[in-house]
């Protein structure tokens, strides 16, 4: 095994709950991707990995580094704001990309109209 | 101690990420469909980046954090085209 930095106990054992717990709900959200019946549910899946096990994991990073050169280091934010601003879009132009799709091969699976607008 | 403790826990995301990318890699290679594959490979990407974090944390050096911000960067490039592509047929109009 390959040497870890050298944190007090308390930054090593946060950084410890932190990734691991990051790593599982990632770990769940690929399970759902394989095992999950059709594909408007298998888009629901990755969206766990995406938001709770990539904002824990950037966190232990944080906190590791901060811990490490004894000042704040947040430069992680950065991936943070991209990953939540490009999830969004990206999950949302396969959803319309599919349901284009779906509409024109006549796929019963998909429904046949948008839902109406509601009033604000 | 901590060293200890810290070392054995990134082992074990790794090892969680890589089930996540294995996983991810089964639905890109089972389909059915071109949307399915696509969304694997976004997937896919994220994993990839988790895990350049957690070797970033082993190592203590700040390199893996660019890495990871690259791969974030062009995965998004990549799948928007790709879904684009399913709409269209074409990437640049």
């Amino acid at each position: 095994m390959s040497p870890a930095p050298d944190l007090p106990l308390w930054a090593a054992l946060l950084v410890s709950f932190l990734l691991v717990a990051g790593a599982l709900v990632t770990l769940i959200g690929s399970i759902g991707l394989w095992r999950l019946p059709d594909f408007y549910a298998r888009l629901h899946a990755p969206s766990l990995g995406a938001t709770l096990g990539t904002g824990s994991i950037l966190v232990a990073s944080m906190i590791c580094f901060s811990v490490l050169q004894s000042r704040p280091l947040v430069h992680e934010v950065l991936i943070a704001v991209f990953i939540t601003i490009t999830t969004p879009v990206t999950l949302m132009l396969l959803a319309r990309a599919s349901l284009y799709r779906d509409r024109v091969e006549g796929n019963p699976d998909a429904p046949e109209n948008d839902p109406e607008p509601t009033d604000p | 101690m901590s060293a200890a403790i810290l070392g054995w826990s990134i082992t074990v995301a790794q090892i969680l990420l890589a089930l996540a990318m294995a996983c991810a890699a089964l639905r890109f290679i089972r389909g059915p469909r071109a949307q399915d594959r696509i969304i694997g490979l976004d997937t896919f990407y994220v994993n990839a980046m988790l895990i350049l974090l957690t070797l970033g944390i082993r190592s203590g050096a700040t390199l893996y954090f660019e890495a990871a911000l690259v791969i974030g960067l062009l995965g998004f490039v990549g799948t928007v085209a790709l879904a684009k592509f399913l709409m269209r047929g074409e990437v640049v109009e």
